[in-house]
């Protein structure tokens, strides 16, 4: 009893509670930049390696559309939608080509895209990080930390982006349509759905939501060239241990995800918690590969 | 062999269409006509090609030879979601209705599209459920909880949210119980009474002549008799011969 | 009557040379160049094309995966990395290091690796496998990065070059041109090996399971045992081609084990010819030679990942049977 207490008394409960509440914060933005990366696999079967990369390009744009307009709002709007437009532009170009073929050729190409669009931005921005500066700078005390309000908002925007998806997609005439096309490419066509245009404004819909989660971050985070990199392989296994095409599973994967790396966090160092990831990913594969949180279709 | 239905030029036209799945050559150089406000029924054994010729005219497999018109303007090979704004309906083999869909998200896949005023939804609508009343009650249902029959309805009913000028029908008795199988008759009937068009692909020879005007027999991907469905009859030889057992 | 019978067969065997005359006169002309080309070259491109043959070997360990078995792998960084790695702990245990230590402990490590990769490969498709094989990658970075006490951390591992050794008979050190011509030993002979293995018809099962994997395991094929065989001999000799680097080079890097080393090793392989084996290391030449003038003649700040990216998308659109891929047919015959 008396090592066990001991153990129990040296858990560090507020920091549990201080990371916990980091954990939902980074989760909630894994999970935006998730949905759009499953979003763009369930529907049209592309594995979109530049997907990281385009949630640097959004928080670039947001560092330069926050200098010349001073509004954070109104940033990352306009960050959003020009990853998105640039993303429709790209998809038309390089991935339109590709439909119908060999899956590898898609990733191959993303995984072209992403090695230019990485190189273009280190060569455009150069080396040193950018910052924006927090919309609200608010705090309140959390134990003996001053926990900006800020980091709260993230959540909850990225809570409601993903919430206003999911909404389009049951209720809107597009979100119908990229469902009808979901579930049967050929007939949705057959139906006068412009397939090929679902398939360009699904891409440049998940291009935008993940402009939108780099400039969320990047007043925490920070912006440069290999931000990318990081989350781009986070968020493939959020996409994988959800189940892949699945929303609400990519979001609970993403929660899950990042408050167990929050958690080790404590114990561990930074480079080393993402194990935590890692090792959900693996059990993952080993025991329910279709996904944790899949739903039988 | 009849003259031609009308001397204007149809509404569909098909004339020396080849096409192959993979390296398989599925039709040899299919012709045949649809005019405007015509049964024809295509009739076949199993494999001759038929749906083949349903999904070369939709542009869901491409001809490498020949072509389709739609009204003279040739549409060959054009993709699906364009045949389909210029009013061709298709119901395929298998109805492939959007299971995870609702009936009426099934229809609105057909209704939302441009210039379809509020009106005009309403009155497509209206008719659809007046043809079909079971739609109605289970239009907020999944398309993949309805049964066959339903199913069948639900494929029809999503095609004519088109308004098509051309339906083209592949196999619609298919696996359907006997007194459903007579409903498809009436619906072809009224969809005819319409003023539609319909391509009919089928098995029920009795069903086909009866709803025709006229009917094209193929073989082995080509195109073999054609005449005016009143000159057979069940018992034909060439209805033995083309599609005895 | 004798002589007409023999008459009629002669003529035909002397209008021209058999595919196999043919490829091994190309092969030889090929070789004799590469052994030339240290006596010829200035020292730094000498050494430009030993880094090449390497590169080359990683990117045909892949081919064997991606050309020959369709399953698409990120994970050769790792492989690479702990053959590279193997091979530094060898040289750092046993002073004074010793070659063929080396190359046992490197591709003891690159094995070790690839039994990982392999039982995935079995329960895992495609997509799946892909990405799974680019987290291993960054698994084994993660944790050779973070382990500073025992690989070095971010600095790697420093150590000598082993000499050339046959036991009893020969003991000499490397100079950059024998180091040249043992490279393109190993390099030719893997590719030998290679090639006889993608020739074999354990390599055509390979193939069929690349095709359509559904109908091979239905005629009767254990593809599962397939599929590890073929993993275990690319991560061989991924890691056999992460030793040559270590060796060549006399230091061990985390770098090369994040997963852009394996994305390159891909691109090598597109650009070059997947399922061509020669393929890659053409291509290999190819994107190095072009980012070495690149940066020759627009400076060493250009970012030649920029043109070359660009030309890597468009071969995929417009060319993805790659450099070789006209010579495909030829080259497996």
């Amino acid at each position: 009893m008396g090592a066990v207490g001991d153990f129990i008394h040296s858990i560090p409960i507020d920091l549990l509670i201080i990371q916990t509440v980091n954990g939902i914060v980074t989760g909630m933005i894994l999970a935006l930049v998730a949905s759009g990366l499953t979003l763009i696999f369930g529907i049209m079967d592309v594995v979109n390696f530049a997907h990281g990369e385009l949630f640097m390009l959004g928080a670039y744009m947001g560092v330069i559309a926050f200098a010349t307009t001073g509004n954070f709002w109104v940033a990352l709007v306009l960050a959003s939608l020009i990853v998105g437009i640039f993303g429709a532009a790209l998809q038309i170009v390089t991935l339109r080509p590709l439909i119908g073929r060999d899956p590898l050729n898609t990733i191959l190409a993303t995984f072209g895209i992403s090695l230019v669009l990485q190189n273009y931005a280190l060569w455009q921005f150069g080396p040193v990080a950018r910052k924006i500066s927090e919309p609200i700078s608010a705090e309140f005390t959390l134990f003996y930390l001053q926990y900006p309000w800020y980091r709260i908002v993230i959540a909850v925007l990225s809570a409601a982006i993903i919430g206003a998806l999911w909404l389009f997609l049951k209720f809107n005439k597009f979100g119908v349509w990229i469902r009808a096309t979901t579930q049967d490419r050929v007939m949705a066509q057959a139906m006068g759905i412009p397939v090929p245009w679902v398939y360009t404004g699904v891409f440049a819909l998940g291009a935008a939501m993940a402009a939108a989660s780099g400039v969320l971050f990047a007043p925490f985070g920070g912006v440069d060239s290999s931000m990318g990199l990081q989350w781009v392989l986070e968020a493939f296994i959020v996409v994988v241990v959800g189940g892949m095409g699945n929303l609400g599973g990519s979001v609970v994967a993403a929660i899950f995800i990042s408050l167990l790396e929050a958690y080790a966090a404590v114990w561990l160092n930074p480079s080393q918690a993402v194990i935590a990831s890692f090792v959900v990913l693996i059990l993952t594969l080993l025991f329910r590969p279709t996904g944790l949180f899949a739903v039988p279709k | 062999m009849s003259e031609e239905a009308n001397s204007a030029e149809p509404l569909v036209r098909v004339e020396g269409v080849h096409t192959y799945y993979g390296k398989s050559h599925i039709l040899h150089g299919v012709s045949l006509t649809i005019g405007a406000g015509e049964v024809v029924g295509l009739l076949g054994r199993n494999g001759v090609g038929k749906s083949t010729t349903l999904k070369s005219i939709m542009g869901l497999v491409q001809p490498t030879q020949g072509t389709v018109t739609l009204n003279g303007r040739a549409v060959t090979g054009m993709p699906p979601h364009r045949l389909a704004r210029l009013g061709i309906g298709y119901v395929p083999e298998d109805r492939r209705i959007f299971r995870l869909l609702t009936v009426m998200e099934n229809l609105r896949t057909g209704l939302d599209r441009k210039g379809v005023t509020e009106e005009t939804r309403k009155s497509l609508l209206d008719k659809v459920f007046a043809y079909f009343p079971v739609l109605a009650e289970r239009r907020t249902q999944a398309g993949g909880t309805l049964s066959g029959g339903e199913q069948q309805m639900l494929a029809i009913a999503r095609a004519m949210m088109l308004e098509p000028k051309i339906i083209l029908l592949d196999e619609p008795t298919e696996g359907l119980m006997p007194r459903m199988v007579s409903q498809i008759g009436h619906i072809i009937e009224a969809l005819h009474k319409e003023g539609i068009s319909i391509l009919l692909v089928e098995q029920n020879v009795p069903l086909t002549l009866r709803a025709s005007q006229r009917v094209y027999i193929m073989e082995k991907g080509n195109v073999r008799h054609h005449c005016a469905a009143s000159e057979l009859d069940v018992n034909d030889a060439v209805i033995k011969q083309y599609l005895g057992v | 009557m004798t002589s007409a019978s023999l008459d009629k067969t002669m003529p035909l065997a002397k209008k021209r040379l058999s595919h196999t005359t043919t490829y091994w006169l190309v092969f030889c002309i090929v070789m004799a160049a590469l052994i030339v080309a240290p006596l010829v070259l200035p020292e730094f491109w000498a050494g430009f094309l030993t880094e090449v043959l390497i590169w080359g070997l990683l990117a045909m360990s892949s081919d064997l995966l991606i050309g020959y078995t369709g399953m698409v792998s990120f994970g050769h960084s790792a492989f690479f990395g702990l053959g590279m790695y193997g091979a530094a702990a060898a040289l750092l245990l046993v002073k004074p290091g010793n070659l063929w230590l080396a190359i046992l402990f490197g591709l003891g490590g690159a094995a070790g690796a690839a039994v990982f990769v392999a039982y995935f490969s079995t329960r895992l498709r495609d997509i799946y496998f892909a990405i799974t094989t680019l987290i291993f990658s960054q698994i084994f970075y993660v944790i050779i990065f973070t382990w500073t006490s025992l690989t070095g951390g971010e600095n790697g591992l420093i150590f000598d070059q082993p000499h050339f050794t046959i036991p009893f008979l020969v003991n000499v050190p490397f100079n950059s041109t024998t180091m040249h011509w043992f490279v393109l030993a190993v390099v030719a002979g893997s590719y030998l090996i290679l090639r006889r293995v993608t020739q074999s018809p354990f390599g055509m099962v390979l193939q069929s399971i690349r095709e359509n994997e559904a109908r091979t395991r239905a005629i009767g094929y254990p593809v599962e045992r397939y599929k590890i065989v073929s993993v275990m001999l690319s991560g061989l000799f991924a890691g056999l081609a992460g030793v040559l680097y270590a060796v060549q080079k006399e230091f061990a890097a985390p770098d090369f084990v994040y997963f852009l080393t394996s994305g390159e090793a891909v691109i090598y392989n597109l650009i070059g010819g997947v399922g061509t084996l020669v393929g890659p290391i053409v291509g290999a030449g190819f994107f190095q030679l072009a980012r070495q003038l690149l940066s020759q003649w627009l400076g060493d700040q250009f970012p030649y990942l920029i043109p070359l990216g660009i030309v890597f998308i468009a071969m995929i659109i417009f060319l993805p049977q790659g450099l070789l891929g006209f010579a495909r047919r030829w080259l497996n015959r």
